[in-house]
């Protein structure tokens, strides 16, 4: 739901996940940080902070291309915008807010927001486990 | 020593326990919610610590604590974040507009003590460079 008191929750499953998928702790707390400010702009801007509105998650490992990682995907049945009108604000303009579409594309390898078929947007983040984000840690080819 | 209060929540006394020439207080929390802020005042300088995440459930909490503390129009406010583990962009924007406050009214705002993770949201927003950031409660003292 689109509470905010669920982001902990939120948060802790896909630092979790990110964990297990490889990633070191610094990757993987700024993948949990980019999910908490998508799930922060539909409640805010999607929904207008109704807190009773459903939000959908899915994580699952990338296992396409050559490099590994995560591929999350936040769905809302919240209004529908034009994907090309999100953008973050100029930074050097410091003022309160703003800050969250510029972090998840700071953070994510990929970002893609688009409409959902009948209602709600569809975001789509992809994050690749590439040197500097693994464990050093062995695996199950050896 | 922690305190069971009314809600319910667990308060913890700051450990940065000062002696009785200073003024020690703990804000008023909302109901449910279980950000911890401490605030302390001394010559002048009113130093504030909360204790816990700060996301968008609990920056409001923090926003009201701060602009109660701006209402005494301290000299310097001091946001001392070692109990802060996490900090989403509603918690920086809470101090972004503590900046705005306490350049209007003519006081300084110092953070200290950032955790790793705070500190990455302030270099991802690149904001690491426009507040006033020190190592330690000491250093922020004596900006």
């Amino acid at each position: 739901m689109s509470d905010p008191i669920y982001l902990a929750g939120a948060r802790e499953m896909v630092l979790g996940i990110s964990r297990r998928l490889g990633f070191k702790e610094a990757p993987a707390t700024q993948i949990a940080l980019a999910v908490d400010e998508a799930l922060a702009n539909v409640i805010n801007h999607g929904y207008d902070r109704q807190n009773d509105k459903p939000i959908w998650i899915r994580i699952w490992p990338k296992t396409d291309g050559h490099t590994p990682g995560l591929r999350l995907m936040i769905e809302d049945e919240a209004r529908q915008i034009d994907p090309d009108s999100i953008c973050g604000r100029d930074l050097d303009d410091v003022k309160p807010g703003g800050l969250g579409v510029h972090i998840i594309r700071e953070v994510m390898d990929t970002v893609t927001y688009e409409r959902r078929d009948k209602v709600g947007m569809r975001l789509t983040l992809i994050k690749k486990l590439d040197s500097e984000c693994t464990h050093q840690t062995e695996t199950s080819n050896g | 020593m922690s305190v069971e209060t009314r809600s319910g929540c667990v308060s913890r006394l700051s450990r940065n326990s000062i002696p009785s020439a200073h003024t020690k207080r703990r804000l008023p929390m909302a109901e449910s919610e279980e950000l911890e802020i401490d605030v302390e005042t001394h010559e002048g300088a009113t130093v504030m610590k909360p204790v816990g995440d700060v996301d968008l459930s609990r920056s409001p909490v923090l926003r009201n604590a701060i602009r109660s503390a701006l209402n005494d129009k301290p000299d310097k406010l001091i946001v001392e974040l070692s109990g802060v583990s996490y900090m989403d962009s509603s918690g920086v924007a809470t101090l972004v507009e503590a900046m705005q406050i306490t350049r209007k009214i003519q006081a300084k705002l110092v953070l200290c003590n950032l955790t790793d993770r705070v500190q990455s949201i302030f270099e991802i927003a690149r904001l690491d460079q426009v507040f006033t950031i020190t190592d330690d409660l000491d250093s922020a003292k004596a900006v």
